[in-house]
């Protein structure tokens, strides 16, 4: 199986030792560990670390979880993002080697897709749901601390690759036949498939959990088509989960077994098909950019309704375009690789249903538009970046129409065209959306609102780096420049925009900084929300005290109406009696928390280790683990508790809801 | 909740001096002035017709981009909740059958028209540009990590650079024998993948005599920034005048000469004069093309 000329570099697998950065790196870890450690054991911290967030079943403390995970790995990807461009600033430099380069931008496509955008999507969902639709968890609390651990236990494995065994390096969709091992041997391309592997486990868990929770666990009264825009949008992200992540579970399986166990289910010689990986990778990989951008979407559609004082314009058509975009985003899967040489008819089907996708979407952006229209427009946080939006996604929607266009295509495939349009509606999309989202909540979260005016130099830094350092590279496409080059001579007129572009991701670089040092001072010198409905919201997790107490709902609302709170708001300021009648509070029936999510996700991590590393026994161990954990779970039967009525009024009476 | 913030007015969105900066600078990055923005100068008829689809694309898809962003701009200006703004405040008005209609028919209008000039385009090219002409077939191999081209019709082969005539439609057959990767000449036109076992072809064409940039434009390892090759366009008397020079001063390619080439490396630009027969339909069969109908159909049709 082994290939002539590639047999030699078995012997050296592309371990990173030598490198500054690296031992840097090594330091800096062992450094935050030991601070970690200190500051647990210095201010006897480990038994709450442990009884209050690790073995927590709250939809809100995952959701924390999930969004302090998504932060950091933002900036791991970031750090990833600002080396690519130092390295392409200026022709021929000598800054990486193309080992080095080709590591980095494999782990800055995974992990901003798959350990950044999705645990962003998963805090909002966690964060979010419960509260819009009237609910104390959501239907499975346990599977959702599971979903948490495992997703953080496969982004430690392939964070770890960074300084144990060597990084991946076949690019982010890891295309056979050059990811298999007589091309590409030793651990790096182990870790990629076995951290995807676990984390994708708990992405379908979360799947299924949240498509039960809206479906089964709405308030009485909350129709579906009474619930708010962000709750439709996590049913279409819901549906798209479970329909396509079989698909990638598949190929990293197939694929891991050619690479393990020297199958050929994609090797060059021995009758593999490479290409039928590719079908597997997007067949996945298209579904998921609509499963990040669908809750995006519905964080607008909420941001921009509340902060224009106005309701959603057109909510069916806002329904029915989520629902279009999930269902034709499982037909369009081959526009990523259109020069595959597949016939004009597959081509021509696959560029117009490609195309299609504009149409569900330039609907949604008109609503937007019409939402503010003859509303009162109040330039928050979350509203600016709504707005900063809008404009990106209209450029990146264009560009992804033009992209559609096959023949078109096959001038801008692999080249810096590409780049641009993925990282427009990426992060225009995704990244604005979350962020939005994150200004939006951060008071429901935590009870204080982030500092407004170091959040307006975040927006702008942003917002201008962005522009400057992406519309270069729809230049750099049209001139012959391709994705996934280290270096590139000078005279071919790239330089000037490459220098241009690299100023823009420093321009981002700041303003994550600036995020950071806001959300820093926002806790030094914090804005308490006292009222629990700081921007004079919509929904009905504005009807609660900031942060929500840990069973939600004291008593459970009834719904008459779309954006039910602004109604019961409404209903106030005309002088009605709204839900005067105050039911008589009753035990509250709640999950028990426990430990064993993460001990079952941290027998994955090692099973996972040793599969990455053909250590058998470590990998049966884990699996072992893994069945242990399953089976006494199986067998347990105290899982839940009541809090009793007296404990409710004395939470309610503090928190001066009563 | 403060108001502050939305007192302090001219931070208009955006502040006008960078929104017109963002104006000018955009006939920059679209006008595609130097000829070294490649796709919009193209030398022959595969690139001019995907140069003419993508600026039809650009076109439409403007006829919503624009006015959206101008709608965008308009409406926060108007609508800001500021003290003493006059404009009207609907908080209800969110239904209108008539303006949902407006926008779902704009961009299904729009799409259909594309989707039109695509099908044609899309089924053009897979067509020769020309049909009076014989074509010229030259078979490419990626290899890890440079580029062998092979003239069937002469036997001979070069490394890293071809000759093709001018005015005469190229039938490029491409096959990786190392990790798949994308054969793009961008003034000629747009690319196609290059895979073990398989046997695809492209159909391109020069007009004008020049020295063209090819590269390949799919991840191949450790090598492949450094995948360019010189594709030459001439006449057809100099073409054949340079298949003359290679055949009498080149060295011939053997097996185990090839076998060097396939070797993982870096290579400069090589000519040989002969190549071992069938190599290049032996290593596609080898590789899995013994499998494939499409392939067998491919290089027959070639012959």
């Amino acid at each position: 199986m082994h290939l002539p000329g590639y047999v030699n570099n078995v012997a050296t697998p592309f371990f990173v030792t030598g490198d500054p950065m690296i031992y840097a790196s090594d330091v800096l870890i062992v450094l935050t560990l030991v601070a970690i450690v200190f500051v647990l054991t210095y201010f006897k911290k480990w038994g709450w670390l442990w009884r209050e967030w690790i073995t927590t079943v709250d939809h809100k403390k995952i959701g924390i979880m999930y969004l302090i995970a998504a932060l950091l790995m933002l900036f791991r990807g970031g750090v990833d993002a600002m080396l690519m461009r130092t390295q392409l600033a200026l022709p021929n430099m000598r800054f990486l080697e193309a080992e080095h380069y080709d590591q980095i931008f494999t782990t800055h496509g995974t992990i901003m897709i798959l350990f950044m955008a999705m645990p962003f999507i998963f805090a909002m969902f966690n964060i979010a749901v419960p509260l819009q639709i009237g609910a104390r968890d959501v239907a499975f609390p346990y599977l959702n601390a599971i979903s948490f651990w495992l997703f953080f236990f496969g982004a430690l494995l392939l964070n770890l690759s960074f300084v144990i065994g060597g990084s991946p390096d076949g690019g982010w969709t890891s295309y056979p036949p050059l990811t298999e091992w007589p091309t590409d041997p030793g651990p790096g391309e182990n870790f990629y498939l076995l951290a995807l592997q676990i984390s994708g486990i708990g992405s379908m868990a979360t799947g299924i959990n949240f498509l039960v929770t809206i479906l089964k666990m709405r308030a009485p009264g909350m129709t579906l088509m009474r619930m708010p825009m962000f709750c439709w949008s996590v049913v279409g992200a819901s549906i798209l989960i479970i329909f396509s992540f079989p698909a990638l579970t598949v190929a990293l399986a197939l694929l891991m077994i050619d690479r393990l166990f020297g199958a050929h289910f994609f090797t060059m010689l021995q009758g593999g098909n490479p290409m039928m990986y590719v079908n597997l990778f997007w067949v996945w990989g298209h579904p998921e950019v609509y499963i990040v951008v669908l809750p995006a979407f519905g964080i607008f559609s909420e941001v921009v309704a509340t902060f224009s004082r106005k309701r959603l314009f057109g909510y069916a058509s806002m329904v029915a375009s989520i629902m279009a975009i999930a269902v034709i985003s499982y037909l369009v899967w081959l526009h990523h690789f259109f020069t595959m040489g597949a016939g004009p008819g597959v081509n021509s089907f696959f560029a117009i249903s490609t195309m299609s996708v504009g149409i569900p979407t330039g609907v949604k952006v008109f609503n937007w538009l019409f939402t503010m229209y003859q509303g009162r427009i109040r330039l928050k946080l979350p509203m600016l970046w709504a707005i900063g939006f809008i404009p990106n996604f209209a450029i990146g929607g264009a560009t992804g129409v033009m992209l559609a266009v096959a023949p078109g295509d096959y001038q801008y495939h692999n080249s810096y065209f590409l780049i641009a349009h993925f990282h427009q509606v990426l992060i225009g999309g995704v990244v604005y959306g979350m962020l939005a989202g994150m200004y939006y909540w951060w008071p429901k979260m935590f009870g204080i609102i982030l500092n407004e005016r170091i959040g307006r130099w975040a927006f702008w830094v942003f917002n201008i780096g962005f522009y400057v350092c992406f519309l270069p590279q729809y230049e750099l496409g049209f001139m012959g420049m391709t994705r996934r080059i280290y270096v590139y001579p000078a005279g071919m007129g790239w330089t000037a925009l490459n220098l241009i572009s690299t100023i823009g991701a420093y321009l981002m670089g700041i303003a994550f900084v600036l995020i950071v040092w806001q959300v820093l001072y926002s806790i030094r010198f914090p804005e308490r929300d006292v009222t629990g409905d700081p921007w004079d919201g919509r929904t009905l997790e504005w009807s609660l005290p900031s942060p929500a107490p840990h069973y939600n709902f004291a008593r459970i609302p009834t719904v008459t109406a779309r954006d039910a709170w602004w109604a019961e708001k409404e209903a106030r300021r005309r002088g009605e009696d709204v839900q005067k009648e105050l039911r008589p509070l009753e035990p509250i029936h709640m999950p028990n928390n426990s430990g064993r999510p993460f001990i079952l996700s941290v027998c994955f991590f090692i099973g996972g280790f040793g599969l990455v590393f053909e250590w058998y026994w470590l990998a049966i161990l884990g699996g072992l683990g893994v069945m242990l954990c399953l089976l006494l779970r199986s067998l347990e039967t105290n899982t839940d508790h009541y809090i009793p009525v007296e404990e409710i009024r004395r939470t309610e009476a503090a928190l001066g809801r009563l | 909740m403060q108001k502050t913030f939305d007192r302090r007015r001219p931070r208009a969105f955006p502040p006008a001096q960078w929104r017109r900066g963002l104006w000018l600078a955009l006939p920059l990055l679209l006008g595609g002035c130097s000829p070294q923005v490649m796709v919009f100068h193209p030398v022959g008829p595969v690139g001019r017709t995907e140069e003419r689809l993508i600026i039809i694309s650009i076109v439409l898809t403007a006829i919503v981009v624009v006015p959206v962003i101008l709608l965008l701009w308009h409406i926060v200006h108007r609508y800001r909740d500021v003290p003493g703004n006059d404009a009207p405040y609907r908080p209800e008005f969110s239904e209108s059958r008539t303006l949902e209609v407006v926008w779902w028919s704009i961009p299904i209008v729009i799409i259909a028209i594309l989707a039109v000039f695509t099908t044609r385009d899309t089924f053009a090219l897979t067509r020769p540009p020309e049909k009076s002409t014989t074509p010229l077939t030259v078979e490419v191999t990626s290899l890890d990590w440079k580029w062998l081209f092979q003239y069937p019709g002469s036997n001979i082969a070069t490394v890293n650079y071809c000759y093709i005539p001018t005015n005469r439609p190229i039938r490029f057959i491409l096959t990786s024998n190392a990790p798949m990767n994308s054969f793009w000449v961008p003034q000629l036109g747009g690319q196609e993948y290059t895979m073990p076992g398989m046997a695809m072809q492209l159909w391109l064409q020069a007009d004008k005599p020049g020295l063209y940039y090819g590269r390949g434009a799919q991840f191949s390892g450790k090598g492949f920034a450094h995948m360019t090759f010189d594709v030459h366009a001439t006449s057809q008397a100099d073409f054949d005048a340079w298949v003359k020079n290679v055949k009498t001063t080149s060295p011939p390619l053997t097996e185990d000469g090839y076998n060097q080439l396939a070797h993982p490396g870096l290579s400069g630009k090589l000519s040989y004069s002969s190549y071992p027969p069938n190599i290049f339909h032996d290593i596609i069969m080898k590789e899995g093309g013994m499998y494939m109908k499409h392939d067998r159909a491919v290089l027959e049709s070639a012959k």
